[in-house]
């Protein structure tokens, strides 16, 4: 792994135009991934996860588009490429999969179709080779008699057996970079396990570095080397998943820990984080999660915290911010 | 699939027998035909005697059976007006509602179909709003009013086209066609324009929104974050699948376009069933009316089979071989 990061975010903004005013579903987001690195980021729906995901591969619906900050791909910015250039990125650099494999195949073409577009598209190839990589692609993916099924309707295949179509078709081109979009959501939980385990073996053998994108945050432990926590658009917090999973620092993610099951840990009533999170049109002055944290007091009612250095990870938080250190104990008073 | 055709066909001839009793109740009800054939001083036993012949008294379903019976086999009875079979009148004229119906359909899908791809690609676009916005006329203007105004700047003003009639025509297989001579294609523009339009507009704002869905669904996005070229993916995928509900509808309007052309052909005075039809309303002529009941019953039973074959065609998942 070289030092220099494959995928640079820095500062990135998502706006959407609507009546009401513009909406910021992705707030100055900034996180590196380094080369075959399995990066989480994991947040409550609509906390802007997804919209970085679009934003990276540039698949942001109109009208919202990527108002500020810096995309960069090795270096080289994309976000702000014309659509010709950036169209070679996708699939062949980044590739993306979605969380519904039901509904990402065209139903009216075989997914060997669907495979030899996509990777005559990107290589080179001719139609025979195309489609004995494709058969190649199945087999590795692990559809039984990939030979004989290539040929199949997506509608054939269940939908375990159709995400690995879909991670197929992502590794088609050999991408640098997956951005998996909840690959896991809409499947079975016996299913989700073997699609998990599947994608991370790919990747690593590739050395594909990978985007996962989740709200669960088993699979985060499980899978990932860094995670980011996202809340109302911006990162709460992010680090190696190790030291964010065993000593959470932002209130949020101590208390998404405290919400997700545990198998090791004795039986125990889950908690659960009061409230939710608030709608994008009235985002509270200061920090967003102030009004669900049992630990907020005067500055997160005032001014947004920044991400901060605490024990290995970096949190956005006054709690932890040197001048608040004495006060906090003293002030501490929830809404 | 053959059990599904053999359905279908089945389901058809019982649309045909619940038809052929609306146009066997025709008969019964709108005039008399006794007293039509014998005349004012005919007497009582006239009346009987004829009755007899022509199998009156027998119980109605008798009487319906036979007259579905030899309908199949094209014999309709003798036309009032003209007095002659009905099944020749109608074969004569078929051929001239049919080219004509095949020249506005044929207008109606290609550019409708085009005019919507289209307009729902470049949906943001001023050409893409001027067509949209134009395509309210068609939709909007009645069909003869459409015709008069054809007529009014292409053959009166003008006077690039003529105004009405068929034109030459030349035989093919023993039947004669307009659209085989410069002369009678000349003469079919007009009306099939006339004819289309409304159906051409339909087939666009169908193909528009259909295509608009289809490209909002996963597949389309996916295939963007695979990097497939919009061409690929607007021509490759997205019109593929806005296929099934068009051919649907366009089949259906295929259908009206020839059951309908009533209309244009008065306008224009094409010598097709349709008029035939006009002129038959007009002189109680029953035994053509019923005929031509039947007839666009057929028509539309026809299309709606080929359209559902069509189904088979484009879209695996109906298949019943899943495996």
């Amino acid at each position: 792994m070289s030092n220099s990061p494959l995928l640079q975010v820095s500062d990135l903004i998502v706006e959407f135009p609507t009546r009401s005013g513009v909406l910021r579903p992705v707030d100055r987001v900034g996180f590196d991934v380094r080369a075959g690195e399995i990066v989480g980021l994991v947040g409550e729906s609509g906390a802007g996860k997804s919209m970085c995901g679009s934003a990276i591969i540039g698949l942001i619906d109109r009208p919202g588009r990527i108002s500020g900050g810096e995309i960069r791909l090795n270096g080289e910015r994309i976000d702000n490429l014309p659509e010709e250039r950036l169209r070679h990125i996708r699939g062949k650099r980044i590739a993306m999969v979605f969380q519904d494999p039901l509904t990402s195949l065209n139903p009216l073409m075989t997914v060997g179709q669907q495979l030899i577009q996509t990777i005559r598209t990107h290589l080179p190839l001719s139609a025979n080779d195309a489609r004995a990589r494709a058969i190649g692609l199945l087999e590795e993916v692990g559809i039984p008699a990939a030979a004989a099924r290539i040929d199949a309707y997506p509608h054939q295949f269940s939908g375990g057996m159709r995400q690995r179509v879909v991670i197929a078709l992502a590794l088609a081109a050999e991408p640098e970079l997956i951005i998996a979009d909840e690959p896991t959501t809409a499947l079975d939980v016996s299913v989700q396990a073997q699609i998990m385990a599947l994608l991370k073996r790919l990747c690593r053998e590739r050395g594909t570095a990978v985007i996962l994108i989740t709200h669960d945050m088993g699979v985060i432990a499980e899978t990932t080397d860094r995670v980011a926590v996202l809340y109302a658009g911006r990162i709460a917090e992010i680090g190696p998943t190790r030291n964010v999973l065993s000593t959470p620092s932002h209130p949020y993610t101590v208390g998404l820990m405290a919400s997700t099951p545990s198998t090791t840990g004795s039986l125990h009533t889950l908690s659960q984080i009061p409230g939710s999170m608030p709608n994008l049109r009235a985002i509270p002055k200061g920090c967003a999660f102030n009004a669900r944290c049992g630990k907020a007091f005067s500055p997160c009612f005032q001014d947004i915290p920044v991400l901060e250095p605490v024990e290995g990870s970096e949190v956005a938080c006054w709690l932890y911010d040197p001048a608040y250190q004495n006060t906090k104990e003293t002030s501490g008073a929830s809404e | 699939m053959l059990a599904f055709i053999i359905r279908r066909l089945a389901q058809a001839l019982l649309v045909l027998m619940a038809v052929g009793f609306v146009s066997f109740a025709m008969f019964k009800f709108m005039g008399d035909p006794v007293e039509n054939m014998l005349g004012q001083e005919a007497t009582v036993a006239d009346r009987a005697a004829l009755e007899e012949r022509l199998g009156l008294n027998d119980p109605i379903i008798v009487q319906y059976v036979r007259f579905f019976g030899r309908a199949l086999s094209g014999d309709f009875g003798v036309s009032y007006r003209v007095g002659l079979p009905v099944g020749e009148v109608i074969m004569e004229r078929l051929p001239a509602t049919l080219e004509l119906a095949f020249l506005s359909g044929v207008i109606a899908i290609s550019l409708g179909f085009t005019l919507g791809v289209y307009t729902a690609i470049k949906r943001d676009g001023y050409i893409a709003n001027f067509i949209m916005t134009t395509s309210l006329i068609g939709v909007s203007l009645p069909t003869f009013l459409i015709g008069v105004f054809l007529i009014w700047l292409f053959a009166v003003n003008l006077g690039w086209l003529p105004s009405f009639g068929r034109g030459d025509t030349r035989s093919f297989f023993g039947v004669d066609l307009a659209i085989l001579t410069v002369d009678g294609l000349k003469s079919m523009i007009l009306p099939a324009i006339t004819l289309g339009l409304y159906q051409m507009t339909l087939i666009m704002r169908l193909v528009r929104s259909e295509m608009l869905e289809v490209l909002r669904t996963d597949y389309i996005r996916f295939a963007r974050a695979r990097g497939l070229s919009q061409k690929t993916i607007n021509f490759g995928h997205a019109m593929k699948n806005t296929l099934v509900p068009v051919i649907t509808v366009t089949g259906l309007q295929f259908g009206s376009i020839v059951a309908f052309a009533i209309i244009t052909e008065s306008v224009f005075q094409w010598p097709g069933v349709g008029l035939l039809f006009i002129n038959a309303v007009n002189f109680v002529d029953i035994p053509v009316m019923s005929a031509y009941l039947l007839l666009v019953a057929v028509i539309f039973v026809t299309i709606n089979l080929i359209v559902d074959l069509l189904y088979f065609t484009i879209d695996p998942r109906l298949s019943v071989s899943n495996n």
